[in-house]
């Protein structure tokens, strides 16, 4: 048999493996489709009679199309995924320089929050979701830039600076999380940045 | 015994006539198993033509157990022996049991599994929903006539790992083959989706009779996919029964002294009582508990309403929950759909009126929706598959994750992620020189390991010795389409690969389900050589079967010379199942395995090419949905303006 062919190719890149190009900018519906067809090829069910072979590979085909689909679906995890192909990784754990300017900002909201969470100002939060949300809208915006449409020779360069864009979005998206459930629990909780890496020896 | 015919390739029965697989919905109170006859899905009577199978094991000094009715009847009298509620007990050791150790069951002090002791020993609640599942399969074979290819099984959506291991165990020891666990509401979900050719996000409100599911769901072109899923493992109408002979007892003046039968007649009275009220508006309660021990009292719904409103509320606020964690509003639902006996009380109906503001669906009968919805699964599965079925893509009910330096959990997959996954993480090392780790696997959403249930520990070995955080560990976890996890550990940074040691902390290891099989062989009077050949025979035939209609459909992936060793393979195969060797049976079919690998992997990625494929199409109608849709493209696009 021609081992050339004999492997599946789980090293093609989710862009590739979704048929969709490599770009920031991406139409979720079809992402989804495409998605949902893939795994109507691919998935364990479809093989439930077949051969050990078929189910084991029906098994790792579906867990990467179900990983490309996460990855590819959520802006922030896409666009770390992007610099990376273009040899900018995020290192989130290492790298967490950030601009002075957006550590004051975010102090700032976490004041807001917790003063309007305390005093059960509802329109004040609500102002502050609109501020975030403003936030966010203009990061993504700037990511598309340093992403899409980027000549060859500026690629990497606007690469490590969308990672940059990337640890911000990281920030406001860890942000959203505690102002979406806690504005309805009413509790004021501090957010959990350092986790351990260590198991336990 | 009947095996299975194998023939000369090409001449094969129907293999559809071959492959019966049936959905067995295992419940708390009572179990049923439903088959697809001639396109149709329904629940399969017993003798008697009664389709709902009690939940019960009565295990007697001598003879086979007794399984259903005749036991439940004999639940009062003979409390010990009698098994209900087995479902509670899955996948749970002594010290996870809460409000289970109120059951009247003489529990063993022993570590692993819970046991119970009974008539004819110790028995886990694997073996009991063995005896369950065998009494299933016999009818499904009687009434089928043929001997089954396997089973799709269900389980509540929140059953975490151990209790879908332990009902897998079950499964093999009743010595059927599960093709699949499917989650309680989902089935439910197929049940109604493919009835009515229903699309949007739908909600399935289950209430049985030990456990509460909740699951929101999509039903988009064939696809349901599990947005959200929550719910409570111990809360059932069981509760309810106990709520309202709690009340009774009160209200009678009787206090904890009632003993085990007398507790069992107090339980038995209020279920009654509960069942009736589906109907009146008043039912009188009468029980005789003992001497001077008397129960007599009227119950209206709204004073069974008031003494069980902590547990509808309950089951509200959780549905409230997912349909959060899903993102979505009530008013986004297209439909509720009832699952389970419970939720025929009034006042459950009415808590999910009120809060979705319209009716829910109730057209099938809450008890067989879910046995039917497994049953086209399992139909499907069997190999009876056709390109416009529809396809589950399920999710995790809940996060897995590891144990760190605090105790301390590090998620690794959160809750509602879709299966398969695999996620791997980085971990390091400690102290200097440090050459194992211990790694703690737990299920569950709170942040300390102390507050989630523990699923196995690992030990990692042979790690070189280096200085702290410089080795690089990648633990890995691996969640397959039944929802069940596999772990592994690798030290990275030296190319070093060091051994993981599995030690479930729970679940039955292979030996024990060996003995238990045997056990099963002995009653069964059937010789395990036997049993071994017909099990070899049967996979060649599948392996053979397999084989052929990918010859039939992918032939020209391959060059003539690996099509002849291909064909030359499998008619030695063919050849070699007739004789009764079964060594050399699977031998054979290892042989064709091994050959069929590689083309294995080019059909996959053709099926990907296919599937892709497909997608341009539906593109190109996107891009100009009014100049070029065709029938063809508006049918794969119907969402589409």
């Amino acid at each position: 048999m021609p081992q050339a062919q004999s492997h599946a190719d789980f090293t093609q890149d989710h862009f590739t493996l979704f048929g969709l190009p490599q770009r920031f900018a991406l139409d979720g519906a079809v992402l989804t489709q495409v998605w949902r067809q893939l795994q109507g090829a691919v998935h364990p069910d479809r093989f439930a009679g077949a051969t050990a072979t078929d189910k084991r590979l029906a098994m790792q085909w579906s867990t990467q199309v179900n990983t490309a689909y996460r990855t590819l679906k959520d802006p922030q995890l896409r666009a770390a995924y992007l610099c990376e192909l273009r040899g900018a990784p995020i290192h989130a754990e290492r790298n967490t320089a950030m601009p002075a300017a957006f550590l004051m900002q975010q102090m700032q909201w976490r004041e807001t929050l917790d003063e309007a969470r305390g005093a059960g100002d509802t329109a004040g939060m609500h102002d502050l979701l609109q501020t975030v949300e403003q936030a966010r809208c203009q990061v993504l915006e700037r990511l598309a830039t340093l992403l899409d449409g980027v000549p060859q020779d500026e690629q990497e360069r606007c690469a490590l600076e969308a990672a940059d864009q990337v640890r911000v979005l990281m920030f406001i998206d860890r942000f959203r999380q505690d102002l979406g459930p806690l504005a309805m629990r009413g509790a004021s909780q501090a957010s959990h940045p350092a986790k351990p890496t260590h198991p336990a020896a | 015994m009947a095996l299975l015919q194998i023939s000369e390739p090409g001449q094969s029965p129907d293999p559809h006539q071959l492959r019966v697989a049936v959905g067995i919905d295992l419940g708390t109170t009572h179990s049923l198993v439903a088959v697809v006859r001639s396109g149709v899905a329904e629940c399969l009577p017993d003798a008697q033509g009664r389709v709902l199978l009690p939940s019960a094991v009565r295990y007697l000094p001598q003879g086979e157990p007794v399984v259903g009715g005749d036991a439940l009847a004999a639940k009062v009298d003979d409390p010990h022996n009698t098994i209900v509620s087995a479902k509670r007990l899955m996948g749970r050791s002594l010290a996870d049991l809460g409000t289970e150790l109120h059951l009247p069951y003489r529990f063993a002090d022993q570590p692993g599994v819970v046991a119970m002791r009974t008539a004819q020993g110790l028995k886990t609640p694997i073996d009991v929903s063995a005896d369950i599942l065998r009494v299933l399969k016999q009818r499904a074979e009687t009434a089928l006539g043929t001997e089954l290819v396997g089973a799709v099984i269900t389980v509540p959506a929140y059953f975490d790992d151990a209790q879908r291991q332990a009902t897998k165990d079950a499964a093999r020891v009743a010595g059927l083959s599960v093709l699949r666990l499917i989650n309680e509401p989902t089935a439910a979900a197929v049940a109604y989706g493919l009835d009515q050719a229903a699309e949007g996000v739908y909600t399935v409100y289950d209430l049985g009779g030990g456990t509460f599911d909740v699951s929101v769901l999509r039903l988009t072109q064939g696809v349901f996919e599990v947005m959200a899923t929550g719910g409570d493992t111990a809360l059932g109408g069981d509760d309810y029964d106990r709520a309202l002979a709690s009340a009774l007892a009160q209200h009678a003046g009787l206090g904890e002294e009632l003993d085990a039968p007398a507790h069992s007649r107090l339980l038995q009275a209020a279920r009654s009582a509960k069942e009736f009220l589906s109907d009146r508006p008043t039912v009188r309660v009468q029980a005789e508990l003992g001497p001077g021990r008397r129960i007599d009292q009227t119950v209206s719904r709204e004073a069974f309403a008031g003494c069980t409103q902590a547990l509808t509320q309950r089951t509200v606020t959780l549905l409230a929950q997912v349909l959060a964690d899903a993102q979505v509003a009530p008013e986004d639902i297209a439909g509720i759909v009832l699952v389970g006996g419970s939720t025929r009380m009034p006042v459950v109906r009415e808590a999910v009126r009120r809060y979705f503001g319209r009716e829910p669906l109730v057209n099938l009968n809450p008890d067989e929706i879910v046995a039917i919805g497994a049953a086209r699964q399992a139909h499907a599965l069997a190999g009876n598959h056709r390109d416009d079925d529809p396809l589950l893509l399920d999710v995790i009910p809940l996060s897995l994750g590891l144990e760190t330096m605090g105790g301390l959990v590090e998620r690794i997959i959160p809750r509602n992620t879709t299966i398969p996954t695999a996620r791997a993480q980085e971990f390091t090392t400690f102290k200097d020189g440090q050459t194992a780790m211990s790694i703690h696997v737990v299920q569950g959403e709170r942040e300390l390991v102390a507050d989630c249930r523990s699923l196995a520990r690992f030990e990692l070995r042979g790690i070189p010795p280096m200085t702290a955080g410089a080795a690089r560990i990648l633990v890995t976890f691996q969640v397959d389409a039944d929802g069940l996890l596999e772990v592994s550990a690798r030290e990275q940074s030296t190319g070093v690969q060091a051994q993981v040691e599995v030690k479930p902390s729970y679940g039955l290891s292979d030996t024990q389900i060996a003995d238990m099989l045997q056990a099963g062989f002995a009653t069964a009077d059937q010789d395990a050589a036997q049993r071994a050949l017909h099990e070899e025979r049967v996979d060649a035939e599948r392996m053979l079967d397999a084989t052929r209609s990918a010859m039939q459909a992918d032939a020209d992936l391959l060059r003539a010379d690996e099509r002849e060793q291909i064909h030359a393979a499998m008619a030695a195969l063919t050849q070699i199942a007739r004789g009764d060797e079964h060594l050399a049976i699977r031998a054979a079919t290892e042989h064709l395995a091994h050959l069929t690998e590689p083309f294995a992997a080019q059909r996959m990625n053709r099926s990907i090419r296919t599937a892709l494929a497909g997608r341009s199409i539906s593109s190109l109608a996107d891009a100009a949905p009014a100049a070029t849709a065709t029938a063809a493209t508006t049918a794969t696009n119907p969402s589409e303006p």
